[in-house]
């Protein structure tokens, strides 16, 4: 690139693929908003070094420095976001770093920063955004008090600009920079509380298992960039759109989308990479809520939102979906069941958003990229909005585990409605944004299971991954009556006196609770697409199908398997009654301890690979530390001595000497000299006299 | 005219000049001794005139500078003694070592 600031111009390659049509051909660049765009990211990572640096010193602590950045993303997103519904926004910024060499074909790859203003990532930037602030006003008068308050608002910083980071990429260098800073970031809020030993191993977890994953998606990485000849996905975007015949990426592609999709599987907690996520509880619960909605766990399903014309494309990645509708449907059922049996609150709504995030993988596996972005649009709101009705109620008992809570609704009435409201959202009740959203991936899932035939089965597996999708309903909103029944209902069974939250954390739970009533309105089949056209604002157009007209037959079976999770749950517990517990302490012989253990997975991953490497690496550690390292330290002492020996010689012998010497050289010539001076006038006179008699005669001779 | 023999006899009176410095042990007689040796130099200075045939009689002057000057000379030179003498009751050169100080 010759300028250092280049503007690419929009490139139009394709039109969705549409059924109705709302075919967007031509997109505006975003004018100034998207040319100062790169200040999204940039101020909340500026916050957090300062907070860093000199939060301490501030009047709020910080508070306020990352309170005030995040607001700032929040008015800019919804900025982005308004304009973007006016006229779609593609627009990508790029500062040239430098140049890493070159390829094969002799293509130079170049390194870039920039920032990715299209309806993709305008949609997170508000989702981010607004998020964002409404949890960094309620961790304000969560997180009063604690010892770190200063530092944890700081990672708090880091965490939403990691995010935002990774969201504004446009090429896949700056998303893997984005990625591992929202790593880092979760780590250190993870384990938050370190003193306990639990929440720092909590800690270690979360990142070794998105470590993992991340070597997935630096493979990925590796082999689109090689063979595409540029990090950019707008390069990338235009190699997929010449077709799979002449594709250098094609023969790869399997391989590629497969590892970029195990990267995506540890940030979005996919079976079986899932077990960090409800670990990650450890944290304080305004991280847990920003994770959980807005941050972190969205990335996977951002990066394949991202990636998507690859994995949609025919002659690319297309045969990876199906393993992204297999681990999208096995993480929605299996995680949702195993929030039945927890009895720690945070953890239910954890497995809950396991089992959503796998509704989103199955609709981007489906190809419905919409929908998936969408569920994830709406899920942000009432997710946090759970999580943070899961604060006021754990700041209220002071225990996370709702066997000591019980009858709440007489002492937190706001909490209580809020939460209400974010269960219903969740389970997808009508008409709040949960329905539309989850209404939206059956229908998505029905459309692959009729149209698409591109693998034998593959239509027979859309079809069964469906039935499963509204089992998955069913169990969403079994869960969530008993989550609700038994922290708001029956009898108070903790000790102390509940009393409602202050309104710094209550307002922020009924602006959450407001969007989810509204989210799911932006997008209603048949009646406002604004999502829909929102997120399609692309270089190359993302070529999902979007329905644009409500199945009423669909919407009607998964209101009816909510509806159904919703009544059983309510025969099973919600009975008000002095047995309300015995009744959760029923078992199913096989299933019970099997979801008790989550599975076993944890159990394999600990005893089934930790331990076993862990006392051979903790040897072998050793002996390199007692043998090697200590070598090298001993033998840098016993060289120091020798050579401090030979040192003290030279001083001694060398330097010493040679004064000693130069001393006693004056000295000597000096008892010499004095017998000269004698005193003596005649004597002094003599010598005058004899050395002009010398001079005169040596004038004379010579 | 004939040079010579007032050269020799300026050497001559150097000479015994030189003698009596280095070796009278009495300072008075030291200073009388170099007295001596300037009345050497006066000696060649006027007999060099005379040789010259210098207009300005340069030679003679010069003596005559010197005579003044010698004569101040020992004048101080003679107080000097004088007052070593009173503190150390001897004028012999021989003790007088206070210049190694």
């Amino acid at each position: 690139m010759s300028s250092p600031l280049a503007f690419v111009a929009p490139l139009i390659l394709a039109t969705a693929e549409e059924e109705g049509g709302h075919a967007v051909e031509h997109f505006g660049d975003g004018g100034v908003l998207a040319e100062f765009a790169w200040l999204i990211p940039v101020v909340p990572m500026v916050a957090a070094f300062a907070i860093a640096f000199f939060g301490k010193k501030s009047p709020l602590k910080g508070w306020g420095l990352a309170w005030g950045s995040m607001a700032f993303v929040a008015v800019y997103g919804v900025a982005l976001f308004i304009s973007n519904l006016i006229e779609g926004i593609t627009y990508e910024g790029a500062i040239s770093i430098g140049d890493i060499g070159t390829d094969a074909s002799g293509h130079t790859l170049g390194l870039e920063w920039g920032w990715m203003v299209d309806g993709l990532s305008i949609m997170m930037y508000m989702v981010v955004g607004v998020v964002g602030v409404l949890v960094f006003t309620y961790a304000k008068s969560y997180m009063e008090g604690d010892i770190r308050f200063t530092w944890f608002f700081a990672s708090f910083a880091l965490f939403g600009g990691g995010m935002l980071v990774l969201v504004s990429a446009p090429n896949l260098i700056q998303l893997i920079v984005g990625w591992e800073l929202v790593g880092v970031a979760s780590y250190l809020l993870i384990g938050h509380y370190w003193e306990e030993h639990e929440n720092s191993s909590a800690a270690i977890k979360a990142f070794l298992t998105n470590k993992v994953a991340d070597v997935g998606l630096f493979i990925g990485a590796i082999i689109i960039s090689l063979s595409v000849g540029s990090f950019r996905f707008t390069d990338i975007m235009e190699h997929i759109s010449h077709g799979a015949d002449h594709s250098t990426l094609a023969q790869y592609s399997f391989w590629a989308g497969v590892a970029i999709f195990i990267g995506a599987m540890g940030k979005s907690a996919q079976f079986p990479l899932h077990v960090w996520l409800p670990d990650a509880m450890a944290g304080p619960t305004p991280v847990s809520a920003l994770m959980h909605a807005a941050t972190m766990v969205t990335a996977g399903v951002y990066l394949i939102g991202r990636l998507f014309p690859f994995y949609n494309t025919p002659g690319f990645a297309d045969d990876v979906r199906w393993i992204i509708i297999v681990i999208g449907t096995l993480t929605l059922f299996l995680t949702g069941l195993i929030a039945l049996v927890a009895d720690d609150i945070k953890k239910v709504l954890a497995y809950s958003t396991l089992s959503q995030l796998g509704y989103m993988m199955v609709a981007m596996g489906a190809g419905a990229y919409t929908a998936a972005l969408f569920h994830l649009f709406t899920h942000a709101f009432f997710k946090s909005l759970l999580f943070l009705g899961a604060g006021s109620v754990i700041h209220a008992v002071h225990s996370n585990n709702m066997s000591d809570m019980g009858g709440l609704r007489k002492y937190m009435p706001q909490t209580y409605t809020t939460f209400m409201i974010g269960s219903l959202a969740l389970a997808g009740i009508f008409p709040l944004a949960g329905f539309w959203s989850k209404d939206e991936i059956l229908a998505s899932i029905q459309y692959a299971g009729s149209n698409y035939t591109v693998e034998q089965g593959g239509a027979a597996l859309a079809n069964f991954v469906l039935v499963v999708a509204i089992a998955g309903a069913f169990v969403t909103a079994f869960y969530m009556t008993r989550a609700v029944s038994l922290t708001f209902f029956g009898k108070y069974k903790g000790h102390g006196h509940p009393h409602e939250s202050p309104k710094m954390m209550t307002y922020p739970l009924i602006a959450l609770a407001g969007f989810s009533v509204v989210a799911g309105w932006i997008n209603i089949p048949g009646v406002t697409s604004f999502f829909t056209d929102g997120v399609a604002a692309r270089f190359l157009a993302p070529g999902d199908h979007h329905a644009t007209a409500l199945n009423y037959g669909l919407a009607a079976v998964g209101t009816l398997a909510a509806v159904g999770g919703i009544v059983v749950g309510y025969f099973l517990w919600f009975a008000d009654k002095d047995t309300q517990q015995e009744r959760d302490k029923f078992r199913i012989p096989v299933l019970y301890p099997l979801l008790e253990h989550k599975y076993f997975i944890d159990d394999f991953y600990m005893d089934g690979i930790v331990r076993p490497l862990r006392g051979p690496v903790a040897r072998a550690v050793d002996w390199f530390n007692g043998h090697v390292i200590d070598l090298v330290i001993n033998g840098a002492g016993v060289l120091s001595v020798r050579l401090g020996k030979i040192v003290y010689w030279f001083d001694q012998r060398g330097v010493d000497g040679a004064i000693n010497a130069s001393a006693a050289a004056a000295g000597g010539t000096g008892g010499m000299l004095r017998l000269l001076q004698t005193g003596r006038i005649q004597q002094y006179a003599f010598l005058i006299v004899a050395g002009t008699v010398a001079l005169v005669a040596g004038f004379i001779i010579f | 005219m004939i040079i010579n023999q007032f050269l020799l006899l300026g050497a001559a009176l150097f000479s015994i000049g030189v003698y009596g410095v280095l070796s009278r042990r009495n300072a008075v007689l030291v200073l009388l001794s170099v007295e001596l040796m300037l009345a050497a130099v006066n000696i060649n200075m006027v007999a060099f005139d005379r040789l010259n045939q210098d207009v300005m009689a340069g030679g003679q002057v010069f003596a005559l500078f010197i005579i003044a000057v010698a004569a101040a000379e020992v004048g101080i030179g003679i107080a000097i003694v004088l007052l070593i003498f009173r503190n150390r009751r001897s004028a012999n050169v021989d003790e007088l070592d206070l210049m190694k100080l």
